[in-house]
């Protein structure tokens, strides 16, 4: 296999060609912080919390760490004040969607964000994707899925599937940062639903 | 139809082609495209049909059903060919007389010519909207029925591919689209040549060619036109880049709400197909390449590239991080070459008449023309070509005539959900990709909405971001949610409910938008909102601190009010109204009952311009309206 | 041979195809019936979770009857500009429906697109096949009495 010689944060980290970021980062106790990212899964880009600043050619670029591989040569730096900002304006923003949860309050305390500066929506799902992803890539049961489109999206079960998979499974529920899975389905039955009770726009 | 097998063969066609039509003369009508059917173009296209077969001309004039001829307004258009005579808003009722008198008796029928002042005007490049136009591509519309491929051929079709497969090697061909430096002209202006050769030199046995006919920018027409007018042109380039890149396969990703333009579509493939000119052995060259058509569903961000491409596969078409380039892995991980309509059209221009010709147009690093489609508040709308470097003001106020019912010019949007508005004080800007982008717009695929005195900038942004909030693919938090909460301000300021802070914390989620989405939609999402808080700020605290719309636009900050003396008690705007909101008789001053007008605004279209009764207010109260009180008589009708 | 089986067949049974397939369903039944959906993605082998995410993500799609005459009125922005929110307004007062909705008596679907491409009849509405520029709350309404 290839290798690959770069520079993080000073740091220089040689590893496989084909490696992202993050991971690159990561054998080098970098931890760069993330809410939609899982090993065990294909790199989503969704949250974009793990975005750093790199320098290629003398050009510089803000990219997500879970997704761009890494090259030779790249000099990437994960805590400018400029990646600092992009992070505390997301986390923010899920704020509003999440007003809550543990795991958003306290990655945006770190980034100074100690009171939300949006009106709260309180879906308490910040549509990270790691349940529909875990559930498709993983389990392939496909129990639960995204619906909608914009400002529309949001998750979804599918009774038919999940009335038999999901009882006896519910391993996305540790996976969920804002713990809504565990604490809106633990003990719902969904025989008595439809698909279309769960497609109308809440 | 003969199966061409070489270019010997397509030349003998074209000779074939054009004596049988020597000293025909052709009326041209839009009844192959969609507004010109909207106009009734088909009655006027059947009309003369009829009107030709019975006055025995059946042999010396044929009636060409064409696609867009442009200047929409004047439809239905009947063109003259090759005469040069050029009817505008032609009735059923004026057939007839055509045929006699132009077509027999060789005299122009006076009444249904342009008029410039007081100047009738017979040629089309004699019309200023047309005249400021440099027509090398959407010209060929009225020669051409988009249903017989003869047409298209009787003009050289074809000839450049033949050209390319019997004399050149694709690098040769690869060669010239690089040093034409023919830019992208879907929104980018990224470099086609560049875009080729990264296909060329990515190591694949399978590679696809792609047309993007989504067109989703709303205003946006050309691609229509281009494909319903002349499928072939976009043909022809498709195949030319297919053999350069090396590509068997190719798609044409085309919008379902343009179902003429897929009908189209589908007849030119068939017809390209009979004469081989595409499919197996393409004119004998030994070179194989077929086409797929594949509709949109109604997404905008699937007309991002690499959305497209995952909509090709059957997927949801949301966008994928650009850090892999789609000409490397692209449709199902193979190098696809993705590009606009118009661009693939240039490419046979470019083949037949040489790089010297085509980088002669236009300025420096920007050649060639682009197609605009001029719309909005503008005299003469219409798709409008013109070299690049021409200044927003020729495009405007030259070709466009101005605007509409003597009014104020205010602003031009310009590539659309993703571009910016440009002010008056910028109107001599020469438009071209570079100069656009400076100004904190972009060229986009070359929508131009022409705004008046009558537009709120604030609402012009609010009906962007209400656009994108529910065309996003809602898959990444810097787009979904900053563009939720920028929406939800410019609510706010548009209901006379913003605050002060509201501009700082758009500029704020605009950086992020611009610094941390995934894709081109969230990226420029911010841009509307941007261009308009940086030339019209005033209007925006004119909301906030005032309460107050100075367009009259934003619903909740406007009144309609009927103004007491003025009124004549016609009752047109009582009948007109659809909530019954207006109260009134004969010789009683009209009132209107602000708690059950619904501010659609139908009162204040309706009043007669000679009274002028209805007027809006916004920013102050509006004055107590009176009860049962008499007309008051003008004094002209008194005498 | 069912609907749904003779659609899929004439692509040739491809998974690429899903959008294509399932648009030619929608332009046949005017909408995508649970049963026919649930029967695509068994014969394409595409779970059902994939196959709503494609059918909510695109507007062509509808997963509820439609009306037998649909009336789309244009939002594109040179409409826009032109007065198309007012047009939508009266619109919808004349048939008493709001945009996504269908009369209770299945005569007629309203809906909203964002742009059909023929600006200088801004602003538009197209019915069925038809297009038509600005009508009046009266033109409206003979427009609808016109069709059964």
């Amino acid at each position: 296999m290839k290798t690959v010689s770069l520079n993080i944060d000073g740091k220089a980290v040689t590893c496989e060609e084909g490696k992202t970021l993050i991971d690159a980062a990561d054998s080098v106790g970098i931890k760069i912080p993330t809410l939609c990212y899982n090993e065990k899964l294909a790199p989503y880009g969704g949250c974009r919390i793990c975005t750093v600043e790199i320098t290629k050619n003398k050009k510089k670029r803000l990219v997500t760490a879970c997704v761009y591989p890494v090259e030779e040569g790249l000099e990437v730096k994960t805590d400018t004040p400029e990646v600092k900002k992009i992070r505390a304006t997301v986390l923010d923003l899920l704020l509003a969607s999440s007003p809550t949860a543990k795991n958003v309050l306290e990655m945006a305390k770190q980034y100074g964000i100690t009171k939300r500066h949006f009106e709260a929506e309180k879906t308490n799902c910040i549509l990270c994707g790691l349940c529909v992803r875990y559930c498709h890539e993983v389990k392939k049961a496909n129990a639960i899925g995204f619906v909608g489109r914009g400002i529309e999206r949001r998750v979804v079960f599918f009774p038919e599937i999940a009335t038999t998979v999901c009882a006896s499974c519910r391993e996305c529920f540790s996976l969920c940062p804002t713990a809504k899975l565990p604490s809106e389905t633990d003990g719902v039955s969904f025989e008595n639903l439809t698909l279309g009770d769960f497609l109308k726009v809440k | 139809m003969p199966r061409l097998k070489s270019n010997a063969d397509l030349a003998k066609l074209k000779k074939q082609i054009l004596s049988k039509r020597a000293g025909k003369r052709y009326i041209a009508i839009n009844a192959a495209g969609t507004c010109g059917l909207a106009y009734g173009s088909d009655k006027i296209y059947k009309a003369f049909v009829d009107e030709i077969k019975k006055q025995g001309l059946s042999k010396e004039v044929e009636v060409r059903a064409t696609g867009c001829l442009g200047f929409c307004e004047n439809s239905p258009k009947v063109m003259i060919l090759p005469d040069d005579i050029n009817y505008f808003k032609v009735k059923l009722e004026d057939v007839s007389e055509i045929v006699s008198k132009t077509l027999v008796e060789k005299q122009v029928v006076d009444r249904l010519l342009y008029k410039d002042g007081s100047k009738k005007v017979v040629k089309i490049n004699d019309i200023p909207f047309y005249s400021g136009q440099s027509r090398i591509i959407s010209g060929n519309n009225r020669y051409i029925d988009p249903e017989n491929i003869d047409d298209y051929i009787a003009l050289g079709g074809y000839s450049a591919l033949a050209q390319v497969l019997g004399k050149m090697e694709p690098k040769d061909v690869l060669d010239i689209v690089k040093k034409s430096n023919l830019r992208g002209r879907g929104g980018g202006g990224f470099p086609t040549g560049v875009k080729w050769e990264t296909s060329v030199n990515a190591p694949s046995d399978i590679k696809y060619v792609i047309v993007n006919a989504d067109e989703g920018d709303p205003g946006a027409y050309m691609n229509r036109a281009l494909l319903e007018g002349n499928p072939h042109s976009v043909l022809e380039g498709l195949i030319i880049g297919a053999y350069t890149v090396g590509a068997c396969e190719g798609y044409i990703y085309v919008r379902q709400e343009y179902p003429l333009a897929i009908k189209h579509l589908y007849v030119a493939l068939d017809q390209a197909r009979e004469y081989g000119l595409l499919g197996k052995d393409i004119l004998g060259s030994g070179f194989d390449f077929d086409i797929i058509v594949h509709q949109g569903a109604g997404a905008f961000v699937s007309g991002e590239s690499s959305a497209l491409m995952t909509a090709i596969e059957g997927r949801v078409g949301e966008p994928r991080p650009k850090y892999i380039r789609t000409a490397v892995s692209g449709v199902r991980e193979k190098p696809s070459v993705l590009n606009n309509v118009e661009t693939w059209a240039n490419v046979p221009l470019i083949i037949n008449n040489g790089i010297d010709w085509f980088t002669g147009i236009g300025t420096k690093e920007n050649y060639g023309t682009k197609i605009f489609s001029l719309v909005g508040k503008v005299n003469n709308t219409g798709l409008v070509e013109v070299p690049l470097g021409t200044t927003l003001r020729q495009i405007i106020f030259d070709c466009g005539g101005g605007i509409r019912k003597g009014k104020k010019f205010k602003a031009v949007q310009t590539g659309g959900p993703s571009g910016g508005c440009i002010p008056a004080s910028m109107l001599d800007m020469p438009v071209d990709f570079d100069q656009l982008a400076k100004a904190g717009s972009m060229m986009g695929s070359g929508g131009m909405i022409v705004m008046d005195e009558d537009s709120c900038m604030v609402d012009m942004a609010r009906y962007f971001l209400d656009f994108l909030a529910f065309e996003s693919c809602g898959k990444c938090v810097p787009c979904r949610e900053g563009i939720r909460q920028m929406l939800k301000i410019l609510n706010r300021i548009c209901d006379g409910k913003g605050v002060e802070s509201d501009i700082r914390t758009l500029e704020e989620l605009a950086d992020l938008l611009k610094d941390a989405s995934l894709c081109a939609l969230g990226q420029t999402a911010a841009n509307p909102v941007m261009s308009t808080v940086k030339y019209f700020r005033d209007e925006y605290e004119a909301h906030i601190k005032d309460k107050r719309c100075l367009a009259g636009v934003c619903k909740s900050l406007v009144s309609y009010f009927i103004v007491p003396e003025k009124c004549q008690a016609c009752q047109i705007c009582l009948r007109e109204c659809p909530v019954s909101a207006i109260k009134g008789e004969k010789n009683i001053v009209h009132v209107i009952d602000q708690s059950k007008c619904t501010k659609c605004g139908s009162c204040i279209e309706v009043c007669p311009a000679k009274f002028s009764a209805v007027v809006k207010i916004s920013g102050k109260p509006v004055p107590q309206a009176p009860v049962r009180m008499e007309v008051t008589r003008k004094k002209e009708a008194r005498s | 041979m069912k609907q749904v089986d003779r659609v899929i067949a004439s692509y040739n049974n491809d998974k690429n195809a899903l959008i294509q397939i399932l648009l030619q369903i929608q332009k046949e039944n005017r909408w995508l019936p649970e049963e026919e959906l649930r029967r695509v993605g068994k014969k394409l082998d595409i779970p059902i979770n994939q196959i709503y995410h494609i059918t909510t993500f695109y507007k062509a799609f509808s997963l509820v009857p439609h009306g037998r005459h649909s009336l789309a009125v244009c939002l594109g922005t040179a409409c826009h500009v032109r007065g198309a929110p007012r047009l939508l307004d009266k619109v919808s007062e004349v048939l008493g429906i709001k945009p996504g909705e269908t009369s209770k008596d299945m005569k007629y679907s309203l809906s909203t697109v964002n742009c059909l491409g023929c600006c200088a009849l801004g602003p538009v509405i197209q019915v069925d096949d038809e297009y038509y520029s600005d009508p009046s709350s009266t033109e409206l309404k003979k427009i609808i009495a016109e069709r059964d």
